[in-house]
Parts: structure tokens; C-alpha cells; sequence
């Protein structure tokens, strides 16, 4: 056993240490000569914009991506990684910005896919892979069965799930890509509880994030990417804020949430006592022309599942709906766009990108209505449209008829509201919009919203986000395991009372 | 260089090249094979795989596949042959639109089973792959229909030369005009990618994907029973067995040209080439002298060489890069 590390000593030795690695992919040099050191007991934070190269070099790690060049020592010693095994048997493990599970198998199964424990035959001990996922599950707090399927899983469980993954491989070396992007601040602070405890057994954490609270509470070292160079490293009490905010984008940025006062006018979304079997009961709201709502929960509250069930994608049981005025049945995607509503789904991998399409047609799918003539569609057209959300959104590509599976993912977020806000609607609805995507250009999302709202848009933004909540929206509706748990106006609104609001307080639920 | 390597990278170019290179080949042996009279044969010849591989590309790049296309082609050749023998008046037009009604109504089964019955294209097609042949056999009573049954008009329209070109090839030339509209040009065609490619994501862009695969049934079944008329016509025969096996050429000529077999990823020219490739080699080993045994290993050895380029290009992800001119951002 190596002797526990305080977290104090200055200048503790590097377990690993990469030095001059490049990657290149076709027409784009994602990485050149880059270095990263990551010490034991401590966490490193990665930062830098959407496409800056985080993942990739993840992937290096990894054993995914072959590097071009460049060196990786581990305790001094070189190494290769030539394969995802390499890399774990190193002591590697990372959980990946886009979760890689399998949705047929178990939780037990995938979490240990790959380094299954085995009896004394040599087959899987399918009673030790349930016993020691259990305990993982339970030490993170995750209150998931492990005979679950994957696919019966929400978005925030399966995160969990491949958090449990990355813990189950004994590991010196944990990375972490924005592990904290699909998870709401209960599930945050049992990830950071999980952080320490990593720390106190002197493990070296990676930890990229596009939010800077989280890298201010639990990092002790950071490195800086830009456009695929690192442009500054060291230690984090060091530096101030701005500092590492102007590194990464190479300015200033202005106000974190920019929004614009947009007259709030009549009611054009009414959902009246709108439930579901499972999911939620008795949800009623009123959204205005020019208004962002913000809807607040913890994950699994049922927020996601009311706006499907808006959208069309899941069938209510009992409620109604009206647009302007009028009442409307929407029992398909199409039915709601065709009526004005559209949904920017939370989940971009699964349900929003088509990745071998190319941005443009990711961007004009929904819209092929309006960018063709007479049944033909106009590719002319179809750029035309493409570019002008691109700008907007300020996507970063080497062409627009790149596959958009080669996008960062921010990048891949951004054609995803794109493609939704191309189709012009009345309605949208945003589930967790700037999830994954970078400071500077989440303040490009919201000055866009906000410019929209003040266009005259009504604007649904779920998000578990307490700041953004706060800063975006108009009015909150807090909702707590299915039901609306309160209704908030802006003026006075407070983190406290929203936390208070979505847990639930003792006494009242007794 | 670079462009060259990137030109190299797409599926076409490659095909392109392949083929070329085999044409060289055969030629140093053969000289005859490459005059452009052989040449124009070898594509006539290759004109139904051509149409029936690009209906099946339709369903493959829905991630759905079509194993019923050539009893299709058997059912609706011989329904046509005898109607051709039994009433030797009916016009060849009438004909013609009841082979196409019948292929898209055989297709339309196909869709309809996958889409509304939620069943797995693959054991859809198999079953009606088997029960499109019954039904063939049933018809016909297991008996022929021979060249001195037919009529004169129903046996010379695909040869029928129009400027200097057969009939056939012409409706090869056509079908890829379509379908390159079809898969470039139209919602539908978008459709297609989209559902094959994420079918969640297309759902929530407002496209039905059942709808979309009935559609690619559909499309695929109403080729194959043109090419039900087409195939007796051409070989001045109907029976039972016509057209055995075909279903398979058809998807290789897919797989050969570069559609994903878990779809998505696909393009016309590419299957055109991936057609004419096999066209071209089943052309020439007859003439090589190669047994018939022989042709399909080799065959077979393309289409697992294809899949390993597929499986490959796949993995490296720069095979669907399209970077030709690019509009700057
Ligand atoms: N498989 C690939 N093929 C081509 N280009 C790629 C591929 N993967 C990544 N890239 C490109 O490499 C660059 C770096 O991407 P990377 O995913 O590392 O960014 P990131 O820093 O993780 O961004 P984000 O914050 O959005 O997750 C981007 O320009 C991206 O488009
Ligand atoms: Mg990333």
C-alpha cells in the first residue's frame, strides 16, 4: 500500500505525464502538442470551449484514439495505449462525455461488462457482479436495481450507472468528462463526496467541466485548452476567475446571462390537469407569448417526461391542451410540430442528432417543409438555413457537410437547438439547453433565447440549473415526483426557496 | 496527394477503380470483352440488378432488408406470363401496370407487416419470400410458360433498340435517374437516412418511420415486379424457380456499393457500381472459362471483402466524409 498523500504538499510528483501529443483528424487538427500532468491525490481540471480537444485526449487515454505523437509516462515510465485493455490494465478509467452502455443488458452487466468476476471455473459469478454493484450503486447514492434494464432507465440513472462503471475498474487514474451534465446538485454533491473519497485513497482525478463553480470547489490543479493547444497550467489558488475564463476563450465575457425585457403577452400554451400513468399527475401551467418558464426538479421529478408527453412522443392519460386559444390533440411529433411546438430533446446522442447526416441535413430535417418547393428540396436553400443557425449558435466546424458524429459535443448540442429553432415555432421547448456547451457560447444560447422570447416566442426551458434558471426565466414551476411542487415569479426568487420547493420539506410530507 | 487520398476514401472512387482494373484484366485475355459493344451488353444484362439493388438499397438504408424481392419478381412474372398465354390480346401496357400493381401490392405486405405488426423486417421477408413463390407455384401448377406461349409484343419490348440503346438498359438508365432524385432531392428520401440513421432522432424531427419503411417496401416491391415482367420477357421463360437466389445478389450489390447494413449510410452511385461490379464479373468468368461453382465463391468472397471495407471505413469514420467543395462556414 503506498502511504496516504496529504492534499496539501505543494509539489507532489505526477503519476502521469503527457508531453507534445498531437491528433489530427481528417481537416481538423483536434490536438497539437499538448501536455497534461495529473497527480495523485488530487483532482486536475480540464477546461476549455466546446471542441477545444477535452475528449480527444480522454480518448487518448483511453486507448480509443491513437495519438500522432507525443509521449504518456506513467510513474515515470513510458507507455502506449494501444487498446481500450491497455489502458485499464494501467490503472486508467474514465467515464466518457457520451455514456457508452449497453441497453439490452443489466446494470450489473453493464457495469461490468468487460471485467466480469468469475468463480473459480473461470465463469461469471453472477451472484459476486450483483453483490459488488449493488455496493458501488449504493456508495454513490444511486438507488437503482441491478437486475434493472438499461433502457427502462432515465437519462440521470444511466449517467450514474456509468459513473458506477468507471468506479467498479480499480483504477489510479480517474478521468471524468462533464460528469456532472445530466445530474441535478443532490446527485452533484454525492459525485463530489465521491471525488474526496478518491482523493483521500491518493487517486489521480481528471475533471472536465464547463461549469466553474464545480471546478472551484473540488479542483486543486487546472490546464487550459484552446482550439486543441494548451495555453495554461498550474495551480488553481493561483489564479483568479477571469484569468482562467480569458485563457479559455481568449477574452472577456460579458454578462453570464443576458436577458432582454421581452413584453409578456397573451396566454398561448395552456395545459390543464395533464397526467400520465407513471410519470406524472395533475400538471397544469400557462405559458405567455414572449415568457421563459423555467421548470426546476431534481432529476426524475417528471419535468422531461411532461414536455415529451407535450410533444407527442408519450401518450397522457387524462388533461388537456390548448395552443391560442384553441384546444389541440397532438399524438405525434409531427401533429406538434405542425401545430408549433417543438422540443429540443435533453438527450442529443439518442434523440437528437442523426450523426452520420451532415450538419445540414441534421439542421433542415424538421424543416424540409419549408426549405423545398413543390416536393424537391433546394440544397441551396438548406445551406442558407444551416448557416444562419450555425452563426447564431456559434457552431464550430470545419464545413457543413461534416458528419455531425464528428462534431465535439457541444458542437453536436448546438446543431440540435439549431435544427429545433429553424423550424420557426410558437412553442419550444428546451430540455436542459446548454448542457455540455461553454461558457462563452451558453451566453450566445441565452442572449438567442432571450432575443427569440423578446420576438415573441414562448419559451419552455427545463434545466437543473440553479443559475440559469434564475437568470433565464420569466416565471419557475418547481416540480417534485411528478406533481407541481410551486410556481414562482422572478422577482425574489431564491436558490433556497427552489431547493426547498423541489425537495420537499419533512413536516409537510409527513 | 491528399485530395487523391481523400478521393481514395470514397466508396465510388474505389468501385471505380475496382472495376476498372478487373475490365484491364479481362482484356489482356480477352480483348473482345471491352468493346463497347460488349460493353453496352454487359450493362443491359446488369440493368435488373441495377434497378432491384437500388429498391432494396431504399429498405437497407431504413435499417429494414427485402429477402421476398425475387420471389416477387418469380410471382409477378409468371401472373404476367399467363395472363400473357391465356389472354394473348391484352395489351402489353395493361400488363405492365398489372406487374407493377402487383410487385407494389407484394411490397406493400412486406411494409405493412413491418410496420403495423412491429415485426423484424428480416423474418417479415423470409416468410413472405417463401409464401411469394407458394403462391407462384400454386398459379402456375408448377408447369412453364415457354417462349411459343407468349406474344410477340410482351418478348420484344426489352429489346426493342431505341437510340442505340435496348429498351432495358434504358429502364436501368432510368431507374437510377429516379431513384437519384428519389434519394437526394426528396423528404422521402431524406426520410430514409434519417430513420435508418438515428430512428429516434427522426421521430422527433416529426417523421413517421413506420410510414417511411412501408414506403421503402413499397418502392422495392413495385421494381421488382416490373422487374417480374422485365425477367420472363428477357429470358423468354416462366417458372417457378425464376430469378432463385437473386434476393441476395441484390443485397450484395448494396453492400458492395457502400450502404450500411445497419443503415443510414448509403449512396445511388455507389450501389449502381456496386451492381456493375458484379455484373462485370459475372460476365467474365464465363468467358474466363471458370465453373459456375466457382463464380460463386468468388462472389461470396467479394461481398465478405466488401463488408470488411464497410466494417472498416466505419470504424475510422472517414468513408462518409463529405468534404468535396466546401461552402466556408
Ligand atoms: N471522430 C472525429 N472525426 C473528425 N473530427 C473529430 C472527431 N472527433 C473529434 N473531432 C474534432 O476534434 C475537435 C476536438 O473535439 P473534442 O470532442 O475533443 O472537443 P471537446 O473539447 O471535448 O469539446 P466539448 O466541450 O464540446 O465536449 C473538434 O473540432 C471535433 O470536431
Ligand atoms: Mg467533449
Amino acid at each position: 500500500m503506498t502511504a496516504m498523500l496529504s492534499t496539501d504538499t505543494p509539489t507532489t510528483e505526477p503519476i502521469l505525464r503527457m508531453t507534445g501529443i498531437s491528433k489530427t483528424f481528417p481537416g481538423v487538427k483536434a490536438l497539437s502538442d499538448v501536455a497534461l500532468d495529473l497527480r495523485p491525490g488530487h483532482v486536475t481540471a480540464l477546461i476549455g470551449e466546446n471542441g477545444a480537444g477535452k475528449s480527444t485526449l480522454v480518448k487518448i487515454l483511453t486507448g480509443i484514439y491513437q495519438p500522432d505523437g507525443g509521449s504518456i509516462q506513467i510513474d515515470g515510465r513510458e507507455v502506449t495505449l494501444p487498446t481500450a485493455e491497455a489502458a485499464q490494465d494501467l490503472g486508467i478509467t474514465a467515464i466518457h462525455q457520451e455514456t457508452v452502455l449497453f441497453d439490452e443488458l443489466t446494470v450489473a452487466e453493464n457495469i461490468y461488462i468487460g471485467h466480469a468476476p468469475r468463480n473459480r471455473y473461470g465463469l461469471i459469478d453472477w451472484a459476486a457482479m450483483h453483490a459488488r454493484a449493488a455496493a458501488i450503486l449504493h456508495g454513490i447514492d444511486a438507488p437503482i436495481s441491478t437486475r434493472a434494464r438499461l433502457k427502462d432507465l432515465s437519462i440521470a440513472q444511466r449517467h450514474l450507472v456509468a459513473i458506477a462503471r468507471a468506479l467498479s475498474i480499480d483504477a489510479r487514474i480517474v478521468i471524468m468528462d462533464e460528469p456532472t451534465a445530466a445530474l441535478s446538485y443532490k446527485e452533484v454533491e454525492e459525485l463530489f463526496l465521491i471525488i474526496d473519497r478518491l482523493k483521500k485513497a491518493g487517486k489521480a482525478i481528471l475533471f472536465i467541466s464547463h461549469k466553474f463553480e464545480e471546478v472551484w470547489q473540488i479542483c486543486e490543479y487546472f490546464a487550459v485548452f484552446r482550439d486543441g493547444r494548451q495555453v495554461g497550467a498550474g495551480r488553481l489558488d493561483e489564479v483568479s476567475h477571469n484569468d482562467l475564463v480569458k485563457l479559455m476563450v481568449g477574452r472577456d465575457v460579458t454578462q453570464a446571462f443576458p436577458k432582454l425585457d421581452a413584453e409578456i403577452g397573451e396566454v398561448v400554451l395552456k395545459v390543464d390537469g395533464y397526467c400520465h400513468p407513471t410519470e406524472f399527475d395533475q400538471v397544469s401551467l400557462e405559458l405567455r407569448r414572449g415568457e421563459i418558464l423555467g421548470l426546476y426538479g431534481l432529476v426524475g421529478a417528471g419535468r422531461s417526461e411532461v414536455c415529451q408527453a407535450l410533444f407527442g412522443v408519450t401518450r397522457p392519460s387524462a388533461g388537456s391542451v390548448t395552443l391560442n386559444g384553441r384546444p389541440i390533440a397532438v399524438r405525434s411529433p409531427s401533429d406538434a410540430i405542425d401545430a408549433g411546438i417543438v422540443y429540443v430533446p435533453e438527450e442529443r446522442g439518442r434523440h437528437g442528432a442523426i450523426t452520420a447526416m451532415s450538419i445540414v441535413a441534421n439542421i433542415s430535417l424538421p424543416s424540409l417543409k419549408v426549405t423545398s418547393r413543390r416536393n424537391f428540396l433546394r440544397m441551396a436553400e438548406e445551406f442558407a438555413l444551416a448557416r444562419q443557425y450555425a452563426e447564431r449558435l456559434d457552431l464550430r466546424a470545419a464545413s457543413l457537410s461534416q458528419p455531425v458524429g464528428t462534431l465535439s459535443g457541444g458542437n453536436q448540442q448546438k446543431v440540435v437547438i439549431g435544427k429545433w429553432l429553424a423550424t420557426l415555432p410558437k412553442v419550444i421547448i428546451l430540455d436542459e439547453p446548454t448542457k455540455g456547451i461553454d461558457i462563452g457560447s451558453k451566453a450566445a444560447v441565452h442572449a438567442f433565447m432571450s432575443q427569440l422570447a423578446v420576438e415573441g416566442l414562448a419559451v419552455i426551458m427545463v434545466s437543473s440549473e440553479i443559475p440559469e434558471i434564475l437568470g433565464m426565466s420569466d416565471r419557475v414551476i418547481v416540480m417534485r415526483e411528478g406533481r407541481m411542487a410551486g410556481l414562482f415569479e422572478r422577482q425574489g426568487l431564491t436558490p433556497e426557496a427552489l431547493v426547498r420547493a423541489a425537495t420537499g420539506n419533512k413536516e409537510a410530507a409527513a | 496527394m491528399n485530395t487523391i487520398r481523400s478521393l481514395l476514401a470514397r466508396r465510388e472512387a474505389l468501385l471505380v477503380l475496382a472495376c476498372l482494373i478487373l475490365l484491364v484484366a479481362i482484356t489482356a485475355r480477352f480483348p473482345a470483352f471491352s468493346t463497347p459493344r460488349n460493353l453496352a451488353g454487359v450493362f443491359n444484362d446488369t440493368s435488373i440488378l441495377i434497378m432491384m439493388a437500388l429498391g432494396q438499397s431504399a429498405v437497407i438504408l431504413t435499417k429494414s432488408i427485402d429477402l421476398s424481392v425475387a420471389a416477387n419478381v418469380a410471382l409477378t412474372g409468371m401472373t404476367v406470363a399467363m395472363l400473357n398465354h391465356l389472354a394473348p390480346g391484352l395489351p402489353l401496357v395493361v400488363l405492365i401496370l398489372v406487374a407493377l400493381a402487383m410487385g407494389m401490392l407484394l411490397g406493400a405486405i412486406n411494409g405493412f407487416l413491418v410496420w403495423w405488426l412491429d415485426i423484424p423486417a428480416i423474418v417479415v421477408t423470409l416468410g413472405t419470400m417463401t409464401i411469394f413463390r407458394g403462391l407462384a407455384f400454386v398459379l402456375s401448377g408448377g408447369a412453364w410458360v415457354n417462349a411459343h406461349e407468349m406474344s410477340r409484343p410482351f418478348l420484344e419490348l426489352p429489346r426493342t433498340v431505341l437510340l442505340g440503346l435496348p429498351v432495358l438498359s434504358w429502364a436501368g438508365l432510368l431507374a437510377i435517374v429516379l431513384a437519384a432524385l428519389l434519394f437526394t432531392r426528396t423528404g422521402l428520401g431524406r426520410a430514409f437516412y434519417a430513420t435508418g440513421g438515428n430512428a429516434v432522432a427522426a421521430v422527433y424531427a416529426g417523421i413517421d418511420i413506420g410510414k417511411t419503411r412501408f414506403l421503402a417496401f413499397v418502392l422495392s416491391g413495385t421494381v421488382a415486379g416490373l422487374c417480374g415482367y422485365l425477367w420472363v420477357s428477357r429470358y423468354a421463360v416462366a417458372y417457378v424457380d425464376v430469378a432463385s437466389g437473386f434476393e441476395l445478389d441484390t443485397i450484395a450489390a448494396c453492400v458492395i456499393g457502400g450502404v450500411s447494413t445497419i443503415g443510414g449510410v448509403g449512396t445511388v452511385g455507389g450501389v449502381v457500381l456496386g451492381a456493375l461490379f458484379l455484373g462485370i464479373i459475372k460476365n467474365a468468368l464465363p468467358v474466363i472459362g471458370i465453373s459456375p461453382f466457382w463464380q460463386m465463391a468468388i462472389s461470396g468472397a467479394i461481398i465478405i471483402t466488401a463488408v470488411v471495407i464497410n466494417a472498416r471505413g466505419e470504424r475510422v469514420k472517414g468513408r462518409i466524409i463529405l468534404r468535396r467543395k466546401e461552402l466556408p462556414l
